[in-house]
C-alpha cells in the first residue's frame, strides 16, 4: 500500500514535470525561430538604410572600383518584369479562380485543376526558369526580358486562381441571385456583381502573387539574365532587383555589399508591405462592400 | 451566346494549369534527350562531373540535395512543432496575432535576402561559434571535421531550416486547429495534464497532417536555390563532413547553367531539372494528400 502511494507520487511528480518542460520547450523553440527573422530584420534596416541614397533610386551600376552608382536600372528592370508577369498572370489566374468558384463547384475537374494549382505551386522556380529557357530562350536565340516575364507570369497563376476562388466563395449566394433575379446575363453578373463583390479579397491575392514573384531570383537567372546598363527592350536582357542583389552579394567588393543590403531592404519593404496590406484586408472581412 | 462563350474562356484558363505543367515536363524531356540517350539511368549513380570531357554523373547532387534537407529538416522540425503547439494550446490571444504574422513574414522573405544575410551574418557566426564547438563535441562522428570554411554543407542546412520552418509551422498549426475541441476536453476530463493533453488529444489525430506539412516543408527544401547557392560552396563532391563544401541539384544549375556552353553540359543541366521536376511533384502530391486528409472539408489555404 505504502509503496503504491510512493509510486503514484513520483508519478505525479514526473507528470507535473515533464508538463513543465513540455511548455519550456514550446516556448524555447517560439524563441528560437523568432530570433533569425529579428536579427535579418535588424541587420537589413541597418546595414540596408546606412546605404540608402537619392543616387541608389537614380543611378546605373558604377564601374568596378568607382564609388556612388545604384539600382535605378534594376528597379525598372523589376517594375517591366513584373508589369509583364502581372499582365499575363492575373487575368488568367482570376479566370481560372471565376471557374472554379462560380462553374466547376464540386465538379471532379475543378479538385483535379486545384489540385494541380497547389502541386505546381511546389515546382522550385529555377526549374520554371529552365523551362522557359528552352521553350523561349533557345529558340529565339537570347535572353529576354519577355522571357523573364513570362516565367514570373506563369508562377503567379496558381496562387492568383487559388484566392480568387476563396475570395468569391466568400459571397453569399444572395448576391447572384439577386443579379440574375433583375435579368442580368450570368457572365455580366459574375464580372460586376460577384467578382466586383470580392474585389478587395482577389486584389490582396494578386499583391500576394506580385510579392512573391517580385523577389524571384533563380528563374530569372537564364531568361532575364541582368543588365548593368538602361534597357526598357523586351527582346534584350534585363536587369532586376534580385538578380542585381545576388551578383553583388557575390562580388568581392564592399561598395556592392553595401548596394546589395539596400537593394534587399527596399524589397523587403515592398513584400512586408503587400504582405501586411494583405492581412489587413483578409482579417478586416473582405466583404464590407457586400453588406 | 455570350454565356457559354464567357464559360468556355474561363473553363479555357482553369485548364491552362494543366498546360503548364505539361509544358514544363515536354520541355525538360526534350532538351535533356542528349544525355537521357547517353548516360540513361546510370547518370543518377555516376559520381565524375567533368564538363570537360564530358562525362556527366549527377550522385553528388543528389546526394547534397537529400543531405542538406535532412540536415535543415532534423533542425526544422521539432521547432516547427514546438512554435506550433505554443501558438495554438499555450499561447496568450493577444500574442498569437503578432507571432504568426513574424512567422508570416519570414516565409515572405526572397531567397536571395535570406543568401545575403547568411553570407554576412550567418556564416561568420557559425564559422566562429558553433562550427568548433560541433568538431569538439561530434568530431569523433566524422560528421564534423575541419577543415572549416563556414560554408558548406552544415550552413546550407540552417539557412534551409529557417526557411522552411514557417510553412511547417503554419500548416502544422492549421491541422492541430482542426481537431475538433471536444478531443482536448475529453482527455483533459480525464485527469490529463496539458501536456499530457496536447499529446494524446492533440498531436496523436494530427500526426498525418503533421508529416503531410513536413514532407511539404522537404519539397520546398529540395528545390531552394539561390540561399543555398550562395553558402554551400559549389563543389561536386561527396564528403563525410558536413563542413565540407557541397552542391545540390539546384545550386548547380543556378550556378553554372550560365556557362554551359556545349549542349552536352547543357542537356545534363537540364536532365537534373527534369529530375528535380519529378521529384518535387511527388513529393508535393504525397503532402497535399495527407494534408487534406486531415483537414478535409475546410478548403485548403494557399502557402
Amino acid at each position: 500500500m505504502e509503496n503504491r502511494l510512493k509510486k503514484s507520487a513520483a508519478n505525479r511528480h514526473w507528470r507535473w514535470f515533464a508538463n513543465h518542460l513540455a511548455s519550456v520547450l514550446a516556448v524555447g523553440a517560439t524563441v528560437v525561430v523568432i530570433a533569425p527573422l529579428v536579427a535579418i530584420f535588424i541587420d537589413l534596416v541597418y546595414k540596408g538604410a546606412s546605404s540608402l541614397d537619392l543616387n541608389f533610386f537614380t543611378k546605373i551600376p558604377a564601374p568596378v572600383g568607382e564609388t556612388g552608382g545604384g539600382m535605378a536600372n534594376s528597379i525598372v528592370g523589376s517594375a517591366v518584369l513584373l508589369g509583364l508577369a502581372s499582365l499575363l498572370g492575373i487575368p488568367v489566374g482570376i479566370a481560372a479562380g471565376i471557374y472554379l468558384a462560380e462553374y466547376g463547384r464540386g465538379a471532379k475537374l475543378s479538385n483535379v485543376v486545384r489540385f494541380t494549382a497547389d502541386v505546381l505551386n511546389g515546382v522550385p522556380s529555377i526549374v520554371m526558369g529552365i523551362a522557359i529557357y528552352a521553350l523561349l530562350v533557345a529558340p529565339m536565340k537570347g535572353f529576354s526580358a519577355f522571357a523573364g516575364g513570362v516565367v514570373l507570369g506563369i508562377m503567379m497563376v496558381p496562387t492568383v486562381a487559388r484566392t480568387t476562388e476563396e475570395m468569391l466563395l466568400m459571397v453569399p449566394h444572395a448576391v447572384r441571385e439577386a443579379a440574375l433575379g433583375l435579368g442580368v446575363p450570368a457572365w455580366r453578373s459574375t464580372l460586376s456583381i460577384t467578382l466586383r463583390t470580392a474585389l478587395p479579397g482577389v486584389i490582396t491575392g494578386c499583391m500576394l502573387a506580385f510579392a512573391r514573384v517580385a523577389g524571384e531570383t533563380a528563374p530569372l537567372l537564364f531568361t532575364a539574365f541582368g543588365n548593368q546598363f538602361w534597357s526598357m527592350r523586351l527582346d534584350q536582357p534585363i536587369s532586376a532587383l534580385p538578380l542585381q542583389i545576388y551578383v553583388y552579394a557575390l562580388s568581392p567588393y564592399d561598395e556592392w555589399h553595401r548596394l546589395a543590403w539596400a537593394g534587399s531592404l527596399v524589397l523587403i519593404a515592398l513584400i512586408v508591405i503587400s504582405v501586411a496590406l494583405v492581412r489587413y484586408v483578409t482579417t478586416r472581412g473582405t466583404l464590407k462592400g457586400a453588406g | 451566346m455570350a454565356d457559354s462563350t464567357f464559360r468556355w474562356l474561363m473553363l479555357a484558363c482553369a485548364l491552362s494549369v494543366f498546360v503548364i505543367v505539361a509544358l514544363i515536363a515536354t520541355e525538360l524531356v526534350k532538351s535533356s534527350q542528349l544525355t537521357l540517350a547517353k548516360f540513361g539511368i546510370k547518370f543518377f549513380f555516376g559520381s565524375a562531373w567533368d564538363p570537360v570531357s564530358e562525362n556527366f554523373g549527377a550522385l553528388p547532387f543528389v546526394y547534397g540535395t537529400l543531405v542538406s534537407s535532412l540536415v535543415a529538416l532534423v533542425i526544422a522540425v521539432p521547432l516547427a512543432v514546438g512554435v506550433a503547439v505554443f501558438l495554438t494550446e499555450m499561447c496568450p490571444k493577444s500574442l498569437r496575432g503578432v507571432l504568426s504574422f513574424l512567422t508570416e513574414l519570414l516565409a515572405a522573405i526572397p531567397s536571395v535576402v535570406y543568401g545575403l544575410w547568411a553570407i554576412f551574418v550567418l556564416v561568420p557566426l557559425l564559422r566562429t561559434y558553433v562550427d568548433p564547438l560541433l568538431i569538439k563535441l561530434l568530431g569523433w562522428t566524422g560528421l564534423f571535421v575541419a577543415p572549416d570554411f563556414g560554408i558548406g554543407m552544415f550552413a546550407a542546412g540552417v539557412i534551409l531550416a529557417i526557411m522552411i520552418l514557417p510553412i511547417i509551422s503554419s500548416l502544422t498549426r492549421e491541422v492541430m486547429t482542426a481537431v475538433p475541441h471536444a478531443q482536448r476536453e475529453a482527455v483533459l476530463a480525464l485527469g490529463a495534464t496539458r501536456w499530457e493533453m496536447i499529446r494524446m488529444g492533440v498531436l496523436r489525430n494530427a500526426r498525418i497532417g503533421i508529416v503531410g506539412s513536413i514532407i511539404l516543408g522537404l519539397g520546398r527544401a529540395l528545390g531552394e536555390t539561390m540561399a543555398v547557392a550562395m553558402v554551400i560552396g559549389s563543389s561536386p563532391t561527396i564528403s563525410k563532413s558536413l563542413l565540407a563544401p557541397a552542391s545540390t541539384m539546384a545550386s548547380v544549375i543556378a550556378n553554372e547553367f550560365a556557362e554551359a556552353a556545349d549542349d552536352t553540359y547543357r542537356s545534363a543541366l537540364i536532365e537534373i531539372g527534369l529530375a528535380l521536376f519529378l521529384v518535387t511533384i511527388v513529393v508535393n502530391v504525397c503532402a497535399r494528400l495527407l494534408v487534406w486528409a486531415v483537414t478535409r472539408g475546410a478548403p485548403a489555404r494557399v502557402t
